[in-house]
This record gives C-alpha cells, structure tokens and sequence, in this order.
C-alpha cells in the first residue's frame, strides 16, 4: 500500500520532464530541420534532403 | 536569507530531478549513438545519389540532350568534401538527438502507465517514430533530390508538420488506445493530411532523371526506417540501463 502511494506521488510530479523533453526535442528539430536562415540551411542541407524535410 | 527565498519558490523534488536526468541521459546516449550510425549510412548510401542529381541540378549534365548521359559519372567519395561532410555528421547527430527526447520522453509517459520500456519493445516505439516523423509526411511530400519543382516551402512546412502531429496521435492511439474508437480516429487522422492533399507545384521543371529521384526517394525511406528502429531500440535499452543505474545509486 505504501509503495503504492509513493509511485504515485512520484508520477505526478514527472510530468514536467517529460514535457520540458519534448520541447527541447521539438525545438532541436525546429532548428536543424525547418529555419531557413540561410547558414542553418546550408549546413543542414544535405541532411534535411536525405531526412525528409521540406528544404527550399 | 538565499536559502529561504529557493524555498519560496517550491523546489524541485529529487523523483524529478531523477526523471529529468534519467530522460535528458537516455536521449543523448540514444540520439548521439543512432544518429552516428545513420549519418555513416546516409554519406555512404544517400549522398551519392544526391550529389549525382546536384550534377543536373546545376546544369553540369543535361538530361534528355543532344546524346545519352552515362549513368556513372566521377562522383566525389565518402569525406571528399570534409566541412560538408562533417557538418552532416554533426546535424544528423543533433536531428536524431531531436526524435530522441521526444521519444524518451513519451516512453517515460507509457512506462509510467504501466508498459515495459526496453530495447526490445523501443524496435516498436522506432517503426511507430518512422511512421510518424519520416513516412507520413513523406507519402505525399516525397523525399526530394535537389532541384526539383516544389511548392513554396513555408507552405510544405505547415503541411509537414501537421502531418506529423497527427501521425503521432495516431500512432498513440493505435499502440495504447485499446478500443475500436481510438483505432477509427488513429485512421482518420493517418488519412486527413493525405486525402486534403500536400502543397504542389505549379508546373514540372525538374532537370533530374527520374531514376536518380526514385533512387533517392527509396533510399531515404530506406535509410530512415534502419535510422529509426536503430533509435528505438536504443532508446529502449537507455532508458532501462540509466533507470537501474539511478536506482543502484540511490
């Protein structure tokens, strides 16, 4: 019953990690796949071809 | 008086810091590690075909023109061109370490609710990321080789990204929404981006061969699935190993 409670405590507050994750992540991928400034572009050229995203 | 002012604000509590730490590891490791991989694979698959389209691209070879154009041209080889070649390397690595923290992260969600996470069943969560990041959008906005005819490109990126955001909740509800509901709406959502249509161009003015666009295209979706399962089922496997390693420490 104890350990219960504890895990569920612990869930709760391991939401915001989880979160806090997934927009670094998102915004990696914003950054090497998507902006167009123009030496992003070019360095990312190749990979943003061979990766599938929309590049020029 | 400092001590008292952290306090104020309500600080973190160590489970959390443990998350953030356990999720932040297994991502990097996972990413940097799968991204590697696939850099090598792509620079040794991929880029040949699309420095050959870059030949037409450019004007350098004429496709359709007054005589036949051997099909094997002197491509440079692998690091022949090192800042480019290099400059892949580390963007694939930080793309990869990209897909990985989102990935860690929704994985610490479905762990938390009670699926095993490890390498075995990250070989799923990296077909469903495939599926979600690279196929989907990549059904109607085709793997491209430099110089095609496209469509404006802020317009394909809103396109791409609402295609990703739905395959994503598709994949969701296929992998754990458990009723028919969920799995009508996952299939709803897989088609909508596709039956609307992607952004295309106006007219055709590509120089390219169709053999090398097709090329490319195969090799892309190739390459991106071995890139994908390889992400997965490391992720898997760190985010086991760093969870037993945390507890060990604690």
């Amino acid at each position: 019953m104890t350990t219960k409670t504890l895990n569920a405590s612990a869930a709760g507050t391991s939401v915001i990690p989880a979160l806090f994750a997934v927009v670094l992540g998102l915004g990696i991928l914003t950054l090497t796949g998507h902006v167009q400034a123009s030496a992003l572009h070019d360095a990312a050229h190749d990979v943003r071809h061979a990766t599938g995203f929309p590049c020029h | 008086m400092t001590r008292r002012t952290m306090y104020a604000t309500q600080p973190a509590s160590p489970a959390t810091k443990a998350m953030f730490s356990r999720i932040l590891t297994s991502g990097l490791f996972a990413g940097a590690a799968a991204g590697l991989i696939t850099a090598l694979l792509q620079l040794y698959f991929v880029q040949p075909v699309l420095l050959h389209a870059e030949l037409y691209e450019g004007g350098e070879l004429v496709h359709f023109g007054a005589e036949a154009v051997s099909a094997h041209p002197d491509l440079p080889g692998l690091f022949a061109d090192p800042v480019r070649d290099g400059l892949s390397v580390i963007f694939t690595m930080l793309t990869y370490t990209g897909y990985a923290l989102v990935m860690v992260a929704l994985m610490s969600v479905a762990e938390r609710q009670g699926h095993a996470i490890n390498a075995r069943s990250g070989l799923l969560w990296g077909v469903a990321g495939y599926v979600t990041f690279h196929f989907a959008p990549g059904l109607s906005l085709a793997p491209e080789v430099p110089g095609v005819a496209a469509a404006d490109v802020g317009l394909r990126q809103i396109w791409w990204t609402a295609t990703v955001a739905t395959a994503g909740v598709a994949m969701w509800l296929i992998a754990f929404g458990g009723n028919m509901v969920s799995y009508l709406i996952a299939a709803l959502l897989l088609l909508a981006p596709h039956v609307i249509g992607a952004p295309e161009p106006e007219s055709f003015s590509g120089p390219v061969p169709t053999e090398i666009g097709a090329l490319f295209a195969a090799r892309a979706f190739g390459i991106g699935m071995a890139a994908w399962v390889l992400l997965g089922a490391f992720a898997g496997h760190f985010w086991q190993a760093e969870g037993k390693r945390s507890l060990a420490a604690a």
